[in-house]
Parts: C-alpha cells; sequence; structure tokens
C-alpha cells in the first residue's frame, strides 16, 4: 500500500523553512535600509536587529533575498494551486464563521485539535499574508524600477507612495509572524508538524487517520 | 543625511602584522587560519538564528553578496528597455535649489577652478579635443523635469539642461558601440555607466538648473543628469569623460553598492 500522506509534505516544509529565512533576510535588512532615510521621525530599528553594517551591505542582502523569496513563492503558490492544497486548506471561508471565531479567539477559547483542518481565523490569515507578500513583491519591484515599472508606481501614487505601501507590508507581515510563532509555540504539535509533517492523511478522505488504521494494511 | 564615508572594517587590523613574527609562528598561523573558516561557516549558517551579530563586510560573506550583486546588474541591463522614457513633471513641481549630497558636507566642497577648465576625453573617441565651457554652452540645449531618486529613498524634481549625451557622443565620433561611458569628477571621484544608459533619450551634460547655470554644490560647470539611474550615479563637477570597453567600478560601487543602480 503507498504510504498515508502527511499534512505537511516534504516540499510544503521546504519551501516554508526557505520562506521564513528569506522573511528574516528582506526584514532585517530592509529596517537597516529604511533607517538610512526613514518615513517618520520617531521610528528608527536599533543596530541591534538590522542586517547590514551600512546602508550599501542591507541592500545587499536586500537584493540577494528577493530571488530566493521570489523563486521559493512562485513554487509554493504553483505547488499550492495546482495540488489543490490552498482549495483544501484555506477554503472556503465563511464570514459567520470567522467573526465568531475571532471573538473565540480573542478570548483564548479558540480550539485546535485536529491539526488537519484550519479554522477560519488561521484560514483568513494565511490568505491574508499571502496576498500581503504579493503586494510586498509588486511595490518592491516599484521602489526598485520606478522608471522601467513606472505603471506599477502608479499604483501606489507616487514613488514615495511605494515606499508608504512596503513599509506597511512589512509591518502587517511582522505582525503575522509574532501571531503565527507565538500560536505555534502555545500549540508545540504544529510546530513539530512542519519540522516532521504531521499527522499522516487518509488520501481518500483527505482526514486524519487513527493510529490503528494506520498500522492496518 | 550624507552618504556615508569610507569605512574601516572593525575586523581588520589597522596596521599590517610584523613579517618576522609571522615567520617565526607559522604553523601556528596556519592552525587558526583553519580554525577561523571553520568559525566562518558555522557563523553563515547560524546567520538566521542570532540578532546583534553582524557578519556582513566578512570577506567570504561579501564574495558571496558582491557576485549576486553583479548578476543582478546583468538582469537589470536585461530588465532596461532603451524607450521607455521616465516621468516627466511641471516647472511648478521643480525644487530649488535641489538637495545637495556627497560624501562630504556642504562646507567642505571645493569649487571647481574655472580659469583652466576644460573637458578631457578619452578612450574609444574619434576627435578627444578638449572642450571649453563656452563650446558646451555653444550646443543645442535639452530640458528635462524628471525625479531624482537617491539610494536612501528620497527623491525631489529636478529641472535640468544641457546638451545631449547621445548627440555629444555622436559629435565627437564616440564608439557607440563601446560597454561603458566613465566619468572623471573634479575630486578624483569616479562613476562609469553602461552605453545603453548613457545613450537614452533622457541622458543629458547638464549646465543649468531652472534655467541658470548650475551653482558650485551641485556639479558646476558639467554633470550628468540621467534619468534611468540612481542619484548617486550622475557625477558632478566632471572634468573628463572616457569611453572604454573595459568596466571599472565607481566610489560607491567599491563601496558594495549595486553598479548598474538603474530605476
Amino acid at each position: 500500500m503507498k504510504p498515508l500522506k502527511f499534512m505537511h509534505p516534504l516540499t510544503v516544509r521546504l519551501m516554508h523553512w526557505t520562506n521564513a529565512a528569506a522573511m528574516i533576510i528582506m526584514i532585517m535588512s530592509g529596517w537597516k535600509i529604511y533607517n538610512d532615510e526613514v518615513l517618520f521621525g520617531f521610528l528608527h530599528f536599533p543596530e541591534e536587529i538590522v542586517l547590514g553594517i551600512w546602508a550599501q551591505h542591507a541592500l545587499q542582502w536586500h537584493f540577494l533575498g528577493m530571488w530566493i523569496l521570489v523563486l521559493n513563492g512562485i513554487a509554493y503558490l504553483t505547488y499550492g494551486i495546482l495540488s489543490g492544497r490552498f482549495r483544501r486548506l484555506f477554503f472556503p471561508i465563511s464570514p459567520r464563521e470567522l467573526v465568531r471565531e475571532a471573538v473565540a479567539a480573542l478570548r483564548f477559547r479558540l480550539e485546535h485539535a485536529d491539526l488537519t483542518h484550519y479554522n477560519a481565523v488561521q484560514k483568513s490569515l494565511y490568505v491574508g499574508v499571502i496576498l500581503v507578500v504579493v503586494l510586498q513583491v509588486v511595490s518592491g519591484l516599484a521602489i526598485w524600477k520606478p522608471v522601467q515599472f513606472s505603471f506599477l508606481v502608479s499604483l501606489f501614487y507616487d514613488f514615495q507612495g511605494a515606499r508608504l505601501a512596503h513599509f506597511a507590508g512589512m509591518t502587517a507581515i511582522v505582525l503575522f509572524v509574532l501571531i503565527h510563532v507565538s500560536l505555534a509555540i502555545l500549540v508545540p504539535r504544529t510546530l513539530l508538524g512542519m519540522l516532521t509533517g504531521g499527522p499522516r492523511l487518509d488520501a481518500g478522505r483527505e482526514t486524519p487517520v487513527t493510529p490503528s488504521q494506520a498500522s492496518n494494511p | 543625511m550624507p552618504l556615508r564615508r569610507p569605512f574601516t572594517s572593525l575586523f581588520r587590523p589597522q596596521r599590517g602584522p610584523d613579517q618576522t613574527v609571522l615567520a617565526e609562528h607559522r604553523d601556528l598561523i596556519e592552525t587558526i587560519g583553519r580554525r577561523k573558516l571553520l568559525r566562518g561557516t558555522l557563523s553563515l549558517g547560524a546567520l538566521t538564528m542570532l540578532t546583534g551579530c553582524n557578519v556582513s563586510d566578512r570577506d567570504a560573506v561579501q564574495t558571496v553578496l558582491r557576485a549576486v550583486s553583479g548578476f543582478n546588474d546583468g538582469v537589470q541591463a536585461l530588465l532596461f528597455d532603451p524607450n521607455k522614457l521616465a516621468p516627466t513633471y511641471a516647472a511648478s513641481q521643480v525644487v530649488k535649489p535641489p538637495r545637495f549630497n556627497a560624501y562630504y558636507e556642504i562646507e567642505d566642497l571645493k569649487p571647481v577652478d574655472i580659469g583652466g577648465w576644460k573637458l578631457e576625453l578619452s578612450g574609444l573617441i574619434a576627435d578627444k579635443r578638449p572642450w571649453s565651457l563656452e563650446r558646451i554652452y555653444a550646443l543645442p540645449e535639452q530640458e528635462e523635469i524628471i525625479k531624482h531618486i537617491c539610494v536612501e529613498g528620497w527623491d525631489y524634481i529636478g529641472q535640468w539642461s544641457g546638451p545631449n549625451l547621445r548627440d555629444f557622443l555622436t559629435r565627437v565620433g564616440a564608439d557607440l558601440s563601446a560597454k561603458y561611458v566613465v566619468f572623471h569628477g573634479n575630486d578624483d571621484y569616479m562613476e562609469s555607466i553602461d552605453m545603453p544608459s548613457a545613450l537614452h533619450p533622457q541622458t543629458i551634460l547638464a549646465t543649468k538648473y531652472a534655467g541658470e547655470p548650475i551653482t558650485d554644490p551641485f556639479g558646476f560647470p558639467l554633470r550628468l543628469r540621467t534619468a534611468v539611474k540612481l542619484g548617486f550615479k550622475n557625477p558632478k563637477w566632471i572634468r573628463a569623460i572616457e569611453v572604454t570597453n573595459s568596466y571599472s567600478p565607481g566610489f560607491w560601487e567599491k563601496q558594495g553598492f549595486n553598479w548598474f543602480s538603474g530605476l
């Protein structure tokens, strides 16, 4: 019998951790680049948490990280769409469920017993952060090539608008990471699952199988 | 905020070691060398785990980062559309005076002595006779109101005029199939750009700002203004132009900034 599939196949796990590394590079080098010409006078990122001694190093890291992020991101989106993973895990999102579960989450009453099924809050956070990262690539391209891609700049009003959008996108991603990492630590099985693959899925029903079923051919 | 001064790495000693001491302890030094390699590999891998530990200017890391930057030069050359024009603006939006930026403060500026000034030409150019300012002023002028975008992130709208660089290079019989145009500035500042960007319709040798001769801080008597490059690729106080096929990094690229830096 074919071995049962993991909740998180190896491909997904590799892409997840590659993305995590790329994100750390992008965010920390981005903070250093920001420091050279701040958008908000009250906000400078401390030297202890930035990547790059001078702005040029931060730019070097940023333009290395962008390749890892974009190539890995394209692979992830292609895989997620073609394999049906996105459809299975992220959709449908019921607005009514979302409101109810968001309230439950804020009261720390949200259950996540079945790792293979995402609740509406998780679904919208995951879909949301994917969209933000896509938008981040768009605003990043506008900042990198404001003449060649001038049509992208006009989406954000002007060059400084694109910088502001890029900053806002970073803020959203950092908030996501804080929530994502805190919850993974609160429910360590989820963190472990992204390392080892998590529960096995019944290929037919795509629901978790009990250990007795799994061992019985 | 001014761009950065040249820096000395924290990891490199200020003075070289005494050679006789090195010779006496050759074995020990080789052992340390191997340890350093191992440690370097470890810290590269541990990078994502650590904050506050900055490895950006270690030689091995710099080699990788600069190789990627070189690859990005090639990608940018492919993305560059020689016919794509940068947005232009209305005269009412022009910032006066333009914004000053150099690797030193405006007080330390040494104005060009215009008495003996001539624009020198060298390299793959047929007619290398130097140009006086009068002859440059006599050339047909092109005006452009374009955005100056700095690698730091700020921008302003400026109104520049002067001879079109493509016309000038054609006039002096430059080899337009050469790879690079190099600009030598007054204070040993050097910048090179790719030929396609030099031939872009919005690349000019600017002599005027907002209709008046450029003042000392902004490049008098002659500076490059191209709408397709970041600010630092627009050298001021030009004293010589060279057309060549050999690549030479400019002042900022030597410090690690990306060479192509196209917009």
